[in-house]
């Protein structure tokens, strides 16, 4: 059933929309001369944006995942050449380190975990060769996150009963990877701010050159009482015409890369690479990538309209 | 409803103009102009009518001098106030001026369009307004489907769709047959009977005297001719020189 509206109220909506739109004045310039390729110039700007920003959403999803995970992570390497005194002391460190109050856990790390951990850098034979020292690994997890003060303590315990322990955070290893997925984050921010910025000056260039060409229509809707904001609502409207359907094409095909990525690095199946994985919020995001670009191709057309027409009586 | 305190709707004092640095096309101009007067400009070629039109229309600062419109100083008036001042006039360009891509009907809904006129509300006065013209059954044509006379038709008709307080028309009648200029005439005749100021610039002196009551302003190498100071200091509306008298 249709909705009934008071009467003069759909004439009041219609109003409202053609002032905000513009439409009903639109036509004054023609869509086809504004148009031109700035609509692809659009959809591969908006490509590029989700892909960047698919990027950065991953490797902040992998730096704080990694960082959840590590933040209460510590591990005890014991060192020694004989294979009883070293088990010895990481079966005391590990009775040692469960009574320590704020360890929630801690477990020796078997030896057939260790040799899988070390394969790839030794071999299968040198992972069992008792002519390289392996040391036995002990896992605690903490119930807050390490700090220098903790590990100290940590570190005094286990000296007493495991002389040759090493403790060490596990955050703390993994370090430079961070920061490199830090880097990789503010580059993709960065490049988002830069397809944002090509936009605008493809938008800019488009109008200037749309005003230029529909110079003669523009100065006769002035003389007729046009208003800047009139004129400036027709440009902005076909500029969002054509950014929304650049956008959209744009979306699809960031999204069609996005997905075939994102399924590649999925099937390597390293735990910090399959850690990047986007939530619904990421992608929610990455669908208002768009939106933004239609209102910043429109903000830019209404800014560059008004700038222009200010120069004109 | 269109005068100030003192009756006029337009008055120029010691105005001038240049384009650059060129000398002055217009000097030491001075008149005013009085709600519901039919005013001709006339001049030779090149005598700066086009120019003073111009800055009846707001389409140029003047250099120098003083211009008031509807009690309002017009040469300060500040950007965003032109428009609202636009609206109150009708402009008929001498080169008609249509938006090239716009039907017949949508030139003259142009300005009902500007001013907030719903599509629903302008559908009437517009098809009635090129009927009067002669042109209902060209409404869909594009200005260059149309003769000159058929677009000067479409100027006049977008110039006097929404009942301007001042009409300003450049060689309003160039184009169009003897017939045609008449009938046009008529309908300024009429738009001015309803309190319509109109100027209309012209060298054909035999359109003159078709508008027996109207005041004539004669420019001559930009400067207006105005011997007996009537056209500056009117004894009072309507008492000036007739044309036909002179």
């Amino acid at each position: 059933m249709a909705l009934q509206l008071p009467a003069g109220v759909h004439e009041a909506i219609a109003q409202s929309w053609r002032s905000v739109s513009g439409t009903g004045q639109s036509e004054l310039i023609p869509q086809a001369r504004l148009s031109g390729p700035m609509p692809w110039v659009i959809a591969i700007m908006v490509a590029l944006t989700v892909i960047a920003a698919a990027a950065g959403l991953s490797f902040s999803n992998t730096a704080r995942n990694a960082a959840d995970e590590l933040a209460g992570g510590v591990t005890v390497q014991i060192v020694h050449a004989n294979p009883v005194e070293r088990d010895r002391q990481a079966v005391a460190a590990v009775g040692r380190l469960r009574k320590i109050p704020g360890v929630v856990d801690a477990n020796m790390v078997s030896q057939a975990e260790v040799e899988r951990l070390i394969e790839p850098w030794l071999g299968t034979r040198a992972a069992g060769d008792e002519a390289i020292p392996v040391p036995a690994l002990v896992d605690a997890r903490l119930r807050d996150p390490l700090t220098p003060e903790t590990l100290g303590a940590l570190r005094r315990a286990v000296r007493e009963v495991a002389p040759d322990g090493r403790v060490d955070g596990q955050s703390s290893w993994l370090k430079p990877v961070f920061s490199a997925i830090q880097s990789l984050q503010w580059l993709s921010l960065a490049l988002v701010g830069l397809l944002a910025f090509a936009t605008s000056a493809a938008v800019l260039l488009a109008v200037r050159s749309a005003l230029g060409s529909n110079r003669d229509t523009i100065e006769i809707v002035h003389l007729l009482g046009g208003t800047d904001a009139q004129i400036a609502r027709i440009f902005q409207r076909s500029v969002g015409f054509d950014a929304a359907g650049g956008a959209a094409v744009g979306l699809a095909l960031g999204l069609v890369v996005v997905l075939f990525l994102g399924r590649q690095f999925a099937e390597l199946g390293a735990g910090l690479v399959s850690s990047g994985g986007l939530g619904w919020a990421d992608w929610v995001l990455l669908a208002l990538v768009p939106v933004g670009f239609v209102l910043l191709a429109m903000l830019t057309a209404r800014i560059t309209v008004l700038a222009a027409l200010k120069r004109m009586l | 409803m269109n005068s100030t305190a003192t009756g006029e709707i337009v008055q120029f004092d010691n105005v001038g103009l240049r384009y650059g640095s060129d000398r002055e096309v217009l000097s030491d101009v001075s008149f005013t102009l009085y709600p519901g007067t039919f005013y001709f400009l006339t001049g030779a070629s090149g005598a700066g009518k086009t120019s003073l039109l111009k800055l009846l229309y707001l389409a140029q600062r003047p250099s120098r001098g003083m211009i008031r419109m509807f009690g309002t100083d017009a040469i300060t008036l500040p950007r965003e106030r032109l428009p609202g001042f636009r609206r109150r006039l009708g402009v008929v360009f001498q080169d008609f001026r249509l938006v090239p891509h716009l039907s017949a009907f949508d030139n003259v809904a142009l300005p009902l369009r500007v001013a907030g006129v719903s599509d629903r509300e302008l559908l009437r006065p517009v098809a009635d307004m090129l009927e009067w013209v002669g042109l209902a059954d060209r409404m869909h044509a594009q200005p260059a489907q149309l003769s000159g006379g058929e677009q000067q038709r479409v100027a006049i008709a977008r110039a006097v769709i929404g009942r301007p307080e001042l009409l300003v028309a450049d060689e309003p009648t160039g184009n169009v047959d003897p017939d045609m200029a008449i009938k046009l005439l008529r309908l300024f005749e009429a738009l001015n009977r309803l309190g319509t100021t109109v100027v209309v610039a012209t060298h054909d002196v035999h359109l003159l005297r078709k508008v027996p009551d109207s005041l004539i302003m004669r420019l001559d190498k930009g400067r207006l001719s105005d011997p007996t100071g009537a056209l500056r200091y009117p004894p009072r509306p309507h008492a000036v020189a007739r044309a036909g008298e002179d």
